[in-house]
């Protein structure tokens, strides 16, 4: 007994180990993997490295410029090299992570007979008109002729001129260095029509530091799919006046066509309402000299906000807003006129809000007070109001007055109001805003997703990510090879995309499933089962550790 | 006279387009009016209408495709000045002018019934109606409490009312009116006197019944140029008993029973008071697809026979998508109860469908009834549109019946609730058993167990040898 006792407890401790082994394997091999897998939330996988890589991304810009020389235009010898293909790059400097290079490809080649008919004849209208038929030109791409040095198509002091749609004349020269001469005039006209730092720089605002311009950027309305103008008769004493207008016809005649222009830029929709005792929110300044009243231009920003709460017109749209106000004061308050900075009375007597629309004030002829008892029928002239808003619209849509080098002659506008290279160069800046907005949605959705491991990716917002990273590239590689409408739409695609798979709500869905509830959940379970394996984990190193140890001592 | 017809048509033909172009453009008119009407208890009731008509080039095609109408309804909605701030910008005149003055919140809602609508429809421009015109009809009922707001006074002002009082017309307005209903007193003037006194009353058959009113038109410029403004005042002279109003031919209630939380009825009660005139009623019910409803136990009984409807629609809920819809025309006789009554069973919801208060009950939406109610007076077939305290929905060219559709009250009603704390108690539960059980599963599997020999000495052994010695007997 006594000699068969050590051995069979010795004989029993080692069965205890190897149990006591054998749990913490089992848990270790069979519990930890089952439990991993149960309690992961479903992460689909995400093209990460591409999303930073769209950061770094280059944006090549490039304009197709096609270069028609005329019989006269240049030496006899420089007509002998044509065609050919010269390629003027360069870096726009924006503080922007993106690189964006503005690349002209300029294909010179010789002009046609029917050209040459065309071009010879008296006026440039006339020759536009010849030219215009026979062929469309691509979105973006622009047509320069060059003409002989003294051609009397041109008023004689000017040396280009820029046409309404996407052609322009420049006069060429008899010089040893003719065609760098006439290359550095092209980029200058090209330039003009296409895309220039403030175009790009504007379209870039929301993305670029502060600077002192950056108000004046922001003036433009973000990119959007579709947009809604809402035209807004605010009568505020409806005792006294009567007020019509007839926005149906003005609508029908001058802002349609206008839009139809636009309408690549995405969808229009035009309201109108008249709304009755909508007063401004701040008091006029009367002035007893003229016997008029003034609103100041440091009160006009409080002008809005009252307004603002009637028009409830925003409230039903997914798109942004344009308010256009037309307002007729009150008999007590007229005629109301608005100052500028220097304190002279502006001539439109209207003003603008960025990215909000724009308000003019229509001040009753007094003449009609006299004739006639209350209420005075006042018939709007829209023809005046139109002029103004129109104006306004194109301001707020970012199509800017052009930057003309000098000597340069500018077509008339279209009947339309806008010109068809301003339409190329709206879509040119709208592109690269949507890139960078995609990109920016993507790079925070990526860093958001990183940063917090809750939150669950399902496989069509992880599709919805994939379809915007795509187009994203799509789009960088059809402006860099001149095909601005196809670019655009894959751009708009980017944005559609990007923010679908940003504001998906099934992201949200574990985002507040906080810790201590975690571990509320896990202790009864974890605690009771691991400290016993822990512990005898502890113990059977400890043993082990002292029988390697006491050999060494014995020796 | 025959011949008198084509002569006008050729006058108007000669007149031409030169004629239609001098007419005004067409421009938006609103109708507005006020009824008050003092009720026997010392109570009274407002109600305002704003009509706004205007011509549209949107035109309604043909006849409404019966496939593209939907009917949406929200149980119950607390009421607040966010109901009204809205419909008050509808309003042309806002609440600058004219009867919107009147339209205060905080006076509105210390009411002790409030009511507020919007319709808008198509009204046809001629008689053949190739053209039409929308009408967008505004309406707001109040009753003020003689008790809670009168402090034991029963007579009445606008000024108390509302607070304020009435100055000048909507300038938009074409009729601006407020009517007081003296039907009941006209004829002695000792029960109610009405200042300032009116200068015109007016008498139609407004819902079967002959009322007079007396009106104060805001556009009369008389009406308000005396004084500045226009407070009318009610008063009592010989207070009213409180007699019960009178009851009208239609009335109707709805109320769950059943006891439990699987099983449930719900039922209908329909009556009819009119003493000698049996008519029919369209009765739509909604039932959310939470309370399965079993059709084959629905029972109409009036007078204590069975009765039978004359036609029933019966489309059956899809979980999740669609609610019950179940239509039924049922006669109604004379001087009687009519109960519709049908049996549900409350089904279970995934735990993420519970409101966030889902022992509060959930809300079944009203029942609804439509139908022509006989009148005591037959009314004149006027221009039902064009007439003052135009109401109705559907205008009858029939003067003996007039159109009403009630709502009955919605239900409370409550659904198994799940003790939503109960995974986590499950979990806490057999996370303990199972720790428990592994415990002791582990003890017996690591431990190794010794035979310990008992050493000698120890207190115990001591005392016990002492006592064994004492006592003479061998010690341990």
């Amino acid at each position: 007994m006594a000699v068969a006792g050590p051995a069979a407890t010795d004989l029993e401790v080692v069965r205890g180990k190897r149990a006591a082994l054998f749990f913490a394997a089992v848990a270790i091999v069979l519990g930890l993997p089952l439990w991993w897998k149960t309690t992961e939330t479903y992460r689909a996988s995400l093209p990460y490295s591409q999303i930073s890589g769209l950061n770094a991304l280059q944006l090549r810009l490039m304009v197709p410029v096609t270069v028609v020389f005329t019989r006269e235009s240049v030496p006899l010898d420089d007509q002998e090299k044509l065609p050919f293909t010269v390629v003027h790059e360069r870096e726009i400097p924006l503080k922007y992570k993106m690189k964006i290079k503005c690349r002209f490809q300029k294909a010179y080649r010789r002009a046609l007979d029917h050209e040459e008919e065309a071009l010879s004849s008296g006026s440039v209208q006339e020759a536009e008109a010849m030219l215009d038929e026979p062929q469309e030109q691509a979105e973006g791409s622009l047509t320069v002729y060059v003409i002989s040095e003294h051609s009397s198509l041109l008023p004689q002091d000017m040396m280009s001129y820029i046409g309404p749609k996407r052609t322009a004349v420049v006069r060429g020269i008899m010089h040893r260095e003719a065609f760098n001469i006439i290359g550095r005039r092209i980029v200058q006209v090209a330039q003009a029509m296409s895309l220039t730092e403030d175009v790009l720089a504007a379209a870039l605002a929301d993305h670029l530091p502060e600077d002192k311009w950056s108000a004046e950027k922001r003036r433009p309305l973000k990119s959007s799919l579709g947009y809604e103008i809402t035209f807004s008769l605010l009568n505020p004493d409806p005792k006294s006046h009567d007020v019509h207008w007839d926005i149906e016809g003005a609508v029908r005649r001058y802002v349609q066509p206008f839009l139809n222009a636009l309408s690549a830029a995405g969808n229009f929709s035009v309201d109108s309402q008249i709304l009755y005792y909508a007063m401004l929110g701040v008091n006029p300044r009367f002035d007893s000299a003229s016997s008029s009243y003034y609103l100041d231009m440091h009160n006009l920003p409080h002008v809005i906000n009252p307004v603002e709460s009637r028009l409830g017109s925003s409230a039903a749209s997914l798109y942004p807003v344009l308010n256009f106000l037309l307002y007729v004061p009150e008999l007590a308050h007229s005629p109301l006129y608005i100052q500028d900075k220097d304190g002279a009375p502006v001539a439109t007597n209207a003003f603008h809000s960025p990215r909000w629309g724009g308000i003019m004030v229509y001040n009753v002829d007094s003449k009609t007070y006299n004739a006639s008892v209350l209420p005075v029928r006042v018939k709007v002239d829209m023809v005046r109001v139109m002029e103004v808003f129109l104006a306004q619209l194109r301001l707020l849509f970012g199509i800017a007055q052009p930057q003309v080098p000098p000597k340069c002659l500018l077509s008339g506008p279209k009947s339309e109001g806008l010109m068809t290279w301003e339409l190329d160069r709206l879509l040119w800046a709208r592109s690269v805003e949507n890139l960078a907005t995609a990109t920016t949605t993507l790079t925070s959705l990526a860093q958001l997703l990183g940063k917090i491991s809750n939150i669950v990716i399902k496989d069509d917002v992880a599709s919805e990510v994939y379809r915007a990273v795509a187009a994203v590239q799509k789009s960088a590689e059809e402006l860099a090879s001149g095909h601005l409408a196809s670019a655009f739409v894959a751009s708009q695609e980017a944005v559609t995309s990007s923010e679908r798979a940003f504001f998906d709500p099934s992201l949200l869905h574990l985002l507040y499933f906080p810790d201590d509830q975690k571990f509320a959940i896990y202790i009864p379970l974890f605690l009771p089962m691991a400290v016993p394996i822990l512990l005898s984990l502890v113990k059977i190193f400890l043993e082990t550790h002292k029988s390697w140890k006491k050999p060494e001592k014995t020796d | 006279m025959a011949a008198a017809m084509p002569l006008a048509l050729l006058v108007l033909l000669l007149l031409g387009r030169r004629g239609w172009c001098l007419a005004e453009p067409p421009r938006d008119s609103l109708r507005e009016e006020l009824v008050i009407t003092p009720l026997p208890s010392g109570d009274v009731a407002a109600t305002f209408q704003f009509r706004t008509r205007w011509d549209s080039e949107l035109q309604r095609e043909g006849d409404t495709d019966h496939y593209f109408l939907r009917y949406a309804v929200l149980p119950r909605e607390v009421v607040c000045t966010e109901n009204l701030t809205p419909w008050k910008k509808l309003l042309p005149c806002s609440s600058k002018a004219g009867l919107s003055v009147l339209l205060k919140a905080d006076r509105l809602f210390h009411t002790s019934y409030h009511s507020q609508a919007v319709h808008i429809r198509p009204v046809c421009r001629n008689a053949r109606c190739t053209s039409i015109s929308w009408e967008l009809r505004q309406t707001l009922s109040v009753v003020f409490d003689a008790f809670i707001t009168g402090q034991g006074k029963k007579d009445w002002s606008l000024f108390r009312m509302f607070s304020r009082t009435l100055t000048e017309p909507c300038p938009l307005a074409s009729e601006s009116r407020v009517y007081v209903d003296i039907t009941n007193y006209n004829q002695d003037n000792e029960t109610l006197e009405v200042n300032p006194p009116p200068t015109t009353t007016y008498q139609d058959v407004i819902l079967g019944t002959r009322k007079i009113y007396a009106i104060y038109d805001l556009l009369d410029t008389a009406m308000i140029n005396n004084s500045r403004n226009l407070n009318i005042q009610l008063k009592w002279k010989r207070p009213p008993e409180n007699e019960a109003p009178p009851v009208p031919f239609l009335h109707a209630q709805r109320y769950v029973s059943g006891y439990g939380l699987q099983k449930g009825e719900l039922s209908t009660l329909l009556y009819n008071t009119h003493p000698y005139r049996a008519f029919p009623v369209l009765l739509l019910d909604t039932v959310p697809w939470y309370l399965r409803l079993y059709v084959h136990t629905l029972t109409i009984t009036s007078k204590g026979k069975e009765n039978k409807p004359s036609y029933i629609h019966y489309q059956p809920a899809q979980d999740r998508l669609q609610p019950h819809l179940l239509e039924m025309l049922i006669q109604l006789p004379a001087n009687s109860v009519t109960k519709v009554s049908i049996q549900f069973e409350r089904a279970l919801l995934k735990w993420t469908e519970y409101t966030p208060d889902p022992n509060h009950g959930f809300y079944v939406s009203p029942s609804v009834l439509s139908a022509l109610v006989p009148s005591v007076v037959a009314a004149k077939p006027v221009d039902w549109e064009e007439s003052p305290l135009f109401n109705s929905l559907f205008p009858v060219s029939d003067g003996s019946n007039y159109f009403v559709r009630l709502y009955t009250e919605p239900l409370l009603v409550n659904l198994p609730t799940p003790d939503f704390s109960m995974p986590y108690n499950v979990i806490c539960l057999t996370c303990t058993v199972v720790a428990v059980c592994y415990g002791s599963f582990y003890n017996l599997l690591t431990r190794t167990f010794h035979i310990e020999e008992p050493r000698t000495g120890g207190l115990a052994k001591r005392l016990a040898n002492l006592i064994r010695r004492a006592r003479g007997v061998p010690p341990l």
